[in-house]
């Protein structure tokens, strides 16, 4: 599966593996969540991303850089996300944003800040980062806006 | 033993051979602790692995200084929340910023004890937003957020010596009160120096009204009553037709000193005093009260600085009743009354002499009518003292031996504990028949009903925390770890489903159905509220700076790495404070900061939040630091190195982490 067809896949992939996580009872199911992080049996009243809320291209048109944005996003990644990820090419604790932006669909970017938890539990590409990195990438809790700016100062990198 | 409430030899002595007499008259009881458990009891306690609690449980930790966070009905230990002792785990009182929650006119004191967590109310019921507690020794009230189940303030009560009569609370949280425990002579320095044995002219006692700011939790005290030298032992607010009056026990009338197992047990009854609290809160608004000396501290934490705030009273507002007819009242009560307890209708309070063969309850209607008739036997140290017979509803007969506690359920039943019969009585407020009793293991001392003090009672558990273990658990030396018990208390029998060691003492405690409390739930700290003076939001604000001989870095954390990781130029004779702020945004990643040779404590330091650990290096070398609360795959990799060079050294002050990008 490439990256196109696994973006497009996302949320019924979210729906289905919640499905198959309610409905498995030592079944043979394989469970994609490293072990000890499990989602807890009883859902959390406050969980804040409801996975069907996934963003896909169309909810992202993206024009010409905003500079006013880029600026705001890279107030927030200095607070939020630099502690990890480097502005060259090199991996801290997760890839350096250097280009980021030609090698991961916007989509895709804006799903890892924002439905963190979401993305590692069902998304192939995310996983395979977890692989590589071993941290799990922190829900930072960012609101849209917040990651929309990030993403726009990604673009300028 | 561990802290016999009764250690008359006397009592003690007969203690057994009339346990034994009861157990005899009693051919009910189960004489094994096998048939007292239900076959089914296992599965009424049940929690299933990732299920949760139907009760948060808060649990006083008496000699720990501390409160335990049980669930019910598994009796699971989830939590302990430091209040008045110090917490080296977390860094609860020795980091800079959580010291001053500790402070008190008697400078830094690390312990207490802490007896009676009592729940916020709005209408009578408990909310779910607080939980206060006293300190004991120094006298004190905590008061934890729910929220967080952190300390949010702590109040130092002055002209009190051992606040135990506290912190029970008015039916909007008002105010919650401290009664002393110990009278003491007051006011000027040559007052207070005075031969103990002049008690019965110099001695005196206090009541306290705080006042929480219901936005902020700040505590101050609103006014504080000046009563007649006696212990003030327990306290609760009136309720329904008694809202605006409370009930504290008080025993010692005899005004003893020494030896008082004896000499303050003379007397066949000491009293309840009534407050009318609405009327001193009149009184205080119209500036009746005088100002007298009563320095105290007030504590709070700003959770947007992650800092204690330290605020210093010189005095306190005190009304004197002797000018104020109307405003107490001494109610008989036979004899060293301990619990002072009100009935979810408001109508009735239980006193428990504790010494007493019997429990009195008494009427507020009746009590409303002797004082409107003037129905006095007298005056106790001018205060007037109503006709026993007047104000008493009824008295529960032979209840068993050493009432101490009582709670209450929905259905207009109480449930008192039997500290020298070691049992849990239930019976009827109105007709005062006994309706059950079972056997505690061993020696309770409170109890509790979920809700069992307050307006709604929630019912379906009573819970009796004992004083005595013995033989309930595999053995541990000398000492051992206190214990519960559960009960069902839905049917007409009241059944034993559970058993569960505690920390500390368990003294009182309360719980609250968690649907309450979960809805406040703070998850972490959000970064950009941080006002914490030394924060560095985000690895660009890291460094590291010089003031004299003081070295302040300014470090940060995230999975799994300090910034900076590598600090040289320190030089022996500085002071270094490390102020870690966790840069993590999401639950349940706390980072942890330990540094080789600290002679305080290690922190934990909480997603969003910054805190400082002081280390004065004692030798030249390179000292590692690490991260002790295991936060990912690379935890074992997150560590840190100081350099530490002699005192004329001329390395320069230097931090950073090595850049991955460093050809760049």
């Amino acid at each position: 599966m490439n990256n196109a067809q696994a973006r497009k896949s996302i949320s019924r992939l979210v729906v289905w593996g919640m499905v198959l996580t309610m409905v498995a009872c030592g079944g043979s199911e394989k469970r994609t969540t490293p072990p000890g992080t499990t989602a807890p049996a009883v859902p959390e009243p406050n969980a804040t991303t409801p996975a069907k809320e996934l963003y896909t291209a169309a909810d992202l048109a993206l024009a010409d850089v905003d500079q006013g944005m880029a600026a705001k996003g890279k107030a927030t990644s200095e607070m939020k996300c630099t502690a990890c990820h480097s502005m060259g090419e090199n991996r801290i604790v997760g890839p350096g944003w250097k280009g980021i932006t030609t090698k991961r669909e916007p989509a895709w970017i804006m799903n890892m800040i924002v439905h963190t938890d979401a993305m590692l539990e069902t998304d192939p590409e995310a996983q395979k980062m977890l692989e590589e990195c071993l941290v799990r990438m922190p829900n930072q809790n960012l609101s849209h806006d917040e990651a929309r700016e990030v993403l726009e100062y990604m673009r300028t990198l | 033993m561990k802290r016999p409430l009764l250690t008359s030899s006397l009592l003690l002595g007969a203690a057994g051979a009339l346990f034994l007499l009861f157990n005899s008259l009693q051919g009910c009881r189960p004489r094994t602790v096998e048939a007292a458990v239900g076959g089914d009891a296992a599965s009424r306690t049940y929690v299933k692995p990732g299920a949760y609690d139907e009760f948060y449980n808060l649990v006083s930790g008496g000699f720990s200084g501390q409160v335990a966070v049980y669930g019910l009905p598994s009796g699971r230990l989830l939590r302990e929340i430091p209040v008045f002792s110090v917490d080296p785990e977390s860094g609860y009182g020795y980091s800079e910023e959580t010291k001053g929650m500790l402070s008190t006119t008697q400078g830094f004191i690390p312990w207490d004890d802490s007896h009676h967590p009592e729940l916020s109310q709005t209408d009578g019921v408990p909310d779910g937003k607080w939980c206060f507690i006293n300190g004991n020794n120094t006298p004190r009230i905590a008061l934890i957020d729910l929220g967080t189940f952190r300390t949010a303030s702590i109040i130092e009560i002055p002209n009190s010596a051992g606040n135990h009569s506290s912190p029970f609370t008015t039916g909007n949280s008002e105010y919650v009160v401290a009664g002393t425990r110990f009278s003491i002579p007051m006011g000027d320095e040559s007052s207070r120096d005075v031969p103990i044995k002049t008690y019965k002219e110099n001695f005196k006692g206090t009541v306290s009204f705080i006042h929480p700011d219901p936005e902020t939790g700040k505590m101050n005290i609103a006014f504080q009553i000046k009563t007649p030298g006696v212990n003030f032992d327990l306290s609760h607010a009136g309720k329904g037709p008694s809202e605006g009056w409370f009930f504290f026990s008080c025993y010692n009338t005899e005004q003893a000193y020494s030896l008082m197992e004896v000499n303050s047990s003379q007397r066949d009854k000491d009293f309840i005093m009534a407050v009318n609290w609405r009327m001193a809160e009149q009184l205080a608004r119209e500036g009746k009260g005088k100002r007298v000396p009563g320095k105290h501290h007030s504590n709070w934490w700003n959770h947007h600085t992650h800092s204690a705030e330290s605020t210093v009273y010189e005095d306190v507002l005190q009304l004197d009743p002797k000018e104020h007819p109307g405003l107490l009242y001494f109610m008989p009560c036979p004899k060293s009354p301990h619990g002072c307890d009100v009935d979810p209708s408001g109508k009735y309070i239980i006193g428990s002499g504790k010494l007493a063969a019997l429990i009195p309850v008494f009427s507020f209607e009746k009590m409303k009518a002797a004082i409107a008739a003037n129905d006095l036997e007298g005056d106790y140290d001018g205060i007037p003292v109503l006709k026993y017979e007047s104000v008493l509803h009824g008295e529960v007969k032979k209840p068993g031996l050493g009432p101490l506690h009582t709670e209450f359920d929905a259905n207009g039943n109480a449930y008192t504990s039997m500290f020298v019969s070691s049992e849990i009585v239930k019976w009827n407020v109105q007709s005062l028949e006994v309706l059950d009793r079972v056997p505690t293991y061993y020696s309770i001392g409170h109890l509790m009903v979920p809700g069992g003090d307050s307006k709604k009672p929630w019912g379906k558990y009573v819970v009796a925390y004992n004083k005595i273990t013995k033989d309930r658990y595999l053995p541990t030396g000398p000492e051992l770890s206190q214990s519960a018990q559960l009960y069902s208390i839905e049917g007409d029998k009241m059944e034993l489903l559970l058993d569960f060691p505690t920390t500390g003492e368990p003294h009182y405690a309360q719980a609250i159905p968690a649907d309450l409390v979960r809805p406040r739930e703070v998850k972490f700290f959000k970064i950009e509220e941080n006002q914490h003076p030394y924060a560095a939001k985000g690895e660009k604000e890291t460094r590291v700076e010089r003031k004299g001989k003081e070295v302040h870095i300014y470090m940060t954390t995230i999975r799994s790495h300090f910034a900076p990781d590598n600090v040289e130029g320190v030089k022996l004779g500085d002071e270094v404070y490390f102020h870690v702020t966790n840069l993590e945004q999401d639950w349940d990643v706390p980072h942890g900061f330990a540094i080789k040779g600290a002679q305080n404590a290690e922190l934990l330091i909480m997603p969003g939040e910054t805190q400082t650990l002081k280390w004065v290096p004692g030798r030249v070398g390179v000292v590692p630091y690490y991260c002790t609360d295991f936060c990912s795959a690379l935890h074992q990799e997150m560590q840190g190195y100081v350099r530490v060079s002699p005192a004329n050294s001329t390395v320069p002050l230097t931090a950073y982490t090595v850049s991955v990008d460093a050809e760049l």
